[in-house]
């Protein structure tokens, strides 16, 4: 028999629950009301798009900072289904925001070592409090699977600019380097949401959370949760992309009729909804499975990231496209998704990275 | 309110009083009918008990454990998937009682005499005439797309009754009598070389106004019960992974390593994500159906497998090389169940492309999506308020 009948299918939650219903409520109240897009058009060019106090209250006030961190440690003790949630709301509201780069892959990184050292365990509490933010000092673009970088400057890491402090992997292990130790270098990103810097840190600076093994496996576990979890963040941006499409479409007139009556373009926001279905399908899988630590987590993240990566890109192609000259616009907020998800379609791994993944994992090996 | 516990009792009782080991199947399925395990969600006396549509799995568990027979669903698909609603929904009691066991059981088999020639996508401008003489309607005209006429006892037929009508209001839904000696039924041979389906010639046929269903005028309406229910039935099946035709290209795939090109790779692993995530989102939509929140999600089920049956073909077929150029065979055959991915690849790529045009269009089913669930403006038309005789044709 194959290696993929080998393995065992678990039974996957695919729903919401009514509590991952008022979660949503509640985040998305709170985005419309304080980091509406026009709100984040006035402030992507600054010198921080975050917007102040939203932090706090989305981290604090709600909790969501400490979804993945269990209660004896500080946090929610929920689960990787509630995160997901957060980041669809994020993500259709294009938020800057370190919660992906904090509270799922450095918190996931730093649970892994749970047990291993009191210093990961404290820096657990003050993340899962919101009281801290932390960034994993890996390029936007690491795969779960990729050869981890080891130099002392790392380009293109996420939310560096947020980050009170980094987890830094060195030759002999994970270290919690303190962001006044570190220098901070901002570059121009493609996505203005979602800064990007250069990050240096001395050798030796910092405090050691792991050795070399533990250190790389607790990594692994950070980034394939924040892959996972990726899928719901475009998940709902492509959502938000085809909602504006059709509310445009269905108002704005030429030839005397709706533009959304034409069947080319009909044909186009339905073929679109047509994989929101396949979308929200995979993103609940990937959540269920990280959530529920299933052996087939791996090669569902890689398939959901498969997807969920080229329906993002589409739903914000098409956004742009179906809108017409106003798409173009900066005024207009259908850039801000655009760039989000073409970055996002990188980030965490490409789609040929996750398909090789799913390859190996399968056995469906290339060619000689 | 029928609850699990209550069904399990029920099962288990008509397990003892009719042991499947020394009971005969159609008497066994008829006692099953008569305790209401047949559709715990069909009302008390026709089958069911009045019980959530989701607690018939409850039953079905129970009854294969014993290793009761079933009524092999797949050969009364169109009774048990389309007519079976719509009598339920819109029969007499008298035609409920007549008609709904024996289609339940398999002992009468049902068809549907709904396309024609000149109305395909557009099902509403159909010519088929059915006249009232006396008692009786007496319809003449042509149907097509009709699998299982040649084994059929009965069929659900839709009939134009009013030509001076608007091309909706004018049609009226009949039970047909399959053995009237006006039926003529003749193979249809497809491009894979089979005839699944049949052409249906109707000269004469004479319908008493007792099996008619709803009023007369009114049976657009209530051919969408069937309508709807088509849909459901196509897309509702639970698919492991790998299953469909994946499997076969993957398998190939695997124990062929000289086949293998870097652009196939690529190509089968798109297939593949494409396959697994139509899967889930399968799966997703019977969670929500169990749950009791069908969502609009089953018209995208349709869709997604028409574009990746007809994908995943097209690839075996390259994949294959030599192979790829050959057919089983060509013999015109008359399959008792319609096959997807048996035989051979070539097979499979021929009979897909039908897949996008069976039981809707996907060019139909995406104007459905857009109007119905995204609240798209419907194309201006110009046929809704001129009579059908006036229709071009």
């Amino acid at each position: 028999m194959t290696e993929s009948s080998e393995l065992t299918e678990q039974p996957l939650d695919l729903l919401y629950s009514e509590t991952e219903d008022d979660l949503r409520a509640a985040v998305r109240a709170l985005l419309a009301d304080r980091a509406g897009h026009q709100a984040l058009l006035g402030r992507i060019e600054t010198d921080s798009p975050y917007v102040p106090g939203l932090w706090k209250s989305l981290a604090g006030d709600i909790g969501v900072a400490g979804l993945l961190v269990p209660e004896k440690l500080g946090g929610q003790g929920a689960s990787h289904r509630e995160a997901a949630v957060v980041l669809e709301e994020l993500g259709r509201a294009v938020t800057p925001m370190p919660y992906l780069t904090s509270a799922v892959v450095a918190t996931e990184t730093l649970l892994a070592l749970e047990g291993e050292n009191d210093a990961a365990a404290g820096l657990l509490a003050d993340l899962a409090g919101g009281r801290t933010v932390v960034a994993l000092a890996v390029p936007l673009s690491t795969a779960p699977d990729a050869e981890l970088p080891l130099g002392e400057r790392v380009a293109a890491v996420a939310d560096a600019t947020a980050a009170d402090a980094f987890l830094v992997l060195r030759a002999d292990g994970l270290y919690a380097v303190p962001a006044d130790e570190a220098t901070v270098e901002p570059q121009t990103p493609l996505d203005l949401t979602r800064p990007l810097a250069a990050v240096t840190t001395g050798a030796g600076s910092g405090a050691r959370l792991a050795g070399p093994g533990p250190a790389r496996a607790a990594v692994r576990r950070g980034l394939l949760a924040g892959a996972g979890l990726l899928a719901s963040e475009q998940l709902g941006l492509a959502e938000w992309c085809l909602e504006e499409t059709v509310r445009h479409t269905r108002e704005r007139h030429q030839f005397n009729r709706p533009v959304g009556s034409f069947q080319a373009l009909k044909h186009r926001m339905a073929q679109l909804w047509l994989d929101l279905v396949g979308a929200r399908a995979a993103a609940r899988a990937a959540a269920d499975a990280l959530a529920t630590g299933s052996a087939d987590a791996p090669l569902i993240v890689a398939v959901a990231q498969a997807y969920c990566s080229r329906t993002a890109v589409r739903a914000a192609e098409e956004c742009v496209q179906l809108h017409g000259g106003i798409g173009m616009t900066w005024e207009h907020p259908a850039h801000l998704a655009l760039k989000r998800a073409k970055s996002d379609q990188i980030a965490l791994g490409s789609t040929g990275r996750h398909q090789d993944a799913i390859a190996a994992l399968v056995g469906l090996a290339p060619p000689a | 309110m029928t609850d699990a516990e209550e069904l399990r009792v029920r099962t288990r009782k008509l397990l003892d009083e009719h042991p499947p080991a020394t009971t005969d199947r159609t008497d066994f399925l008829r006692a099953r009918f008569d305790a209401g395990l047949a559709w715990v969600h069909y009302p008390v006396g026709l089958g069911g008990l009045d019980a959530p549509r989701a607690l018939q799995t409850v039953v079905d568990a129970e009854l294969a454990a014993a290793g009761a027979p079933d009524n092999d669903p797949r050969k009364i698909g169109i009774g048990l998937g389309m007519a079976a609603p719509t009598v339920l929904a819109h029969g007499t009691d008298e035609v409920r009682r007549r008609f709904l066991r024996p289609l339940w059981v398999g002992e009468e088999v049902w068809c549907q005499l709904f396309s024609e020639p000149g109305a395909g996508s557009d099902l509403a401008a159909l010519a088929t005439r059915a006249v009232r003489d006396g008692e009786d309607w007496v319809v003449d005209g042509q149907k097509v797309w009709t699998s299982s006429a040649h084994t059929a006892r009965w069929a659900i037929l839709i009939a134009r009754t009013d030509p001076d009508a608007p091309k909706h209001r004018g049609i009226t839904y009949f039970v047909c009598d399959m053995t009237d000696p006006g039926v003529e039924v003749r193979p249809l041979r497809q491009i894979t070389g089979e005839a699944e389906f049949n052409e249906v010639f109707l000269t004469g046929v004479r319908i008493p106004d007792a099996h008619r269903l709803g009023e007369v005028g009114d049976g657009w309406r209530v051919a969408q019960t069937t309508l709807m229910n088509e849909r459901v039935s196509i897309g509702g099946a639970r698919i492991p992974r790998e299953g469909g035709m994946i499997g076969k290209v993957a398998t190939t795939w695997r124990e062929r390593p000289g086949l293998r090109t870097h652009e196939l790779h690529r190509r089968l692993l798109d297939h593949w994500v494409d396959a697994e995530v139509a899967r889930l989102a399968g799966e997703r939509l019977r969670q929500q159906l169990v749950a009791g929140r069908p969502g609009p999600e089953g018209s995208a089920m349709k869709l997604a497998f028409a574009r990746l049956n007809q994908a995943i073909s097209g690839l075996e077929v390259e994949l294959l090389g030599d192979e790829g150029l050959l057919y089983g065979e060509w013999e015109m055959r008359r399959p008792e169940l319609v096959d997807f991915t048996g035989r051979d690849a070539g097979y499979r790529y021929l009979r897909s492309k039908g897949n996008s045009i069976e039981g809707g269009t996907s060019e139909v089913l995406l104007n459905i999506v857009a109007e119905r669930v995204l609240g798209l403006p419907p194309e201006p038309r110009n046929d809704k308020d001129v009579a059908w005789k006036d229709l071009a044709r």
